[in-house]
């Protein structure tokens, strides 16, 4: 499929962390975004749960965020800097299924382990960077086909 | 089968985005935990639930659901319901349990 990316597009997004009422404005910017350059459907679906789920991570856990993406011709890259709590444990909070999210919030439907795991499962290349006290660096790569 | 032919079988309330009672359902998704949804659920699905905050509108808009069916009568909230109409995203609630919601919707799509 012919594919309407000539150059680099990229933008950027503030996330505010506790604000549950905006989730889910970046990944449908750039789910949008995607379908106007008539990306494949798989991919989009791929990059929105993928900008979904981190979004949700900062908004649980976080203080605050940017996300930045930059589309490529032959790839999306997706970056989360936050300013938060960090990861003690990097390797466990990948596990699926494990989760330090509060009582309240798992009553919303979140907090099941399963963000960091959907968020590697949608890349094809998938970083993760923390320190305790400073925040959470994550950054996924998908590639078109 | 289209979403407006289970309006009337399974006696739901349509209390948002009306004018998608056209799309076609392609399978049904029965989740409470929203990541599950994001993960599992298919384009086009309806998806039950008893969650009825805000994020139920973002993750239909994001996977393209084809509506959300609130069960055993859960008051969706006004600035809920608000968001989904703005998004074109279609609320259904009814009385009924996610069990017997489910149920229905299994014998009318594959029985």
């Amino acid at each position: 499929m012919a594919l309407n990316i000539n150059e680099i597009i990229e933008d950027s997004f503030q996330l505010i962390g506790g604000n549950f009422a905006t989730a889910g404005e970046a990944s449908t910017q750039l789910k949008m975004k995607l379908t106007e350059l008539g990306v494949d459907e798989t991919i989009i679906r791929r990059a929105a749960i993928a900008t979904f789920e981190a979004e949700m991570n900062v908004i649980i856990y976080a203080a605050a965020a940017r996300l930045h993406y930059v589309i490529t011709p032959r790839n999306i890259t997706i970056r989360i800097e936050d300013m938060g709590p960090g990861i003690e444990d990097i390797q466990l909070a990948m596990q699926e299924g494990y989760s330090t999210a509060p009582d309240w919030v798992r009553e919303m439907g979140w907090g099941a382990g399963m963000g960091l795991p959907n968020m590697k499962k949608n890349s094809d290349e998938f970083r993760i960077d923390s320190v305790v006290g400073e925040g959470t660096t994550v950054e996924m790569v998908i590639n078109f086909p | 089968m289209k979403l407006g032919d289970i309006i009337e079988p399974l006696s739901l309330d349509v209390r948002t985005g009306s004018s998608s009672l056209g799309r076609a359902v392609t399978g049904v998704y029965v989740s409470d935990l929203l990541s599950d949804v994001m993960a599992n659920s298919g384009e086009g699905n309806v998806w039950i639930t008893l969650q009825t905050h805000l994020n139920i509108v973002a993750v239909a808009g994001l996977k393209n659901l084809t509506g959300i069916i609130v069960v055993s009568g859960r008051n969706v909230p006004a600035d809920v319901l608000q968001k989904a109409e703005a998004e074109k995203v279609t609320v259904m609630t009814t009385q009924l349990s996610a069990f017997e919601t489910a149920g229905k919707l299994y014998q009318m799509l594959y029985a």
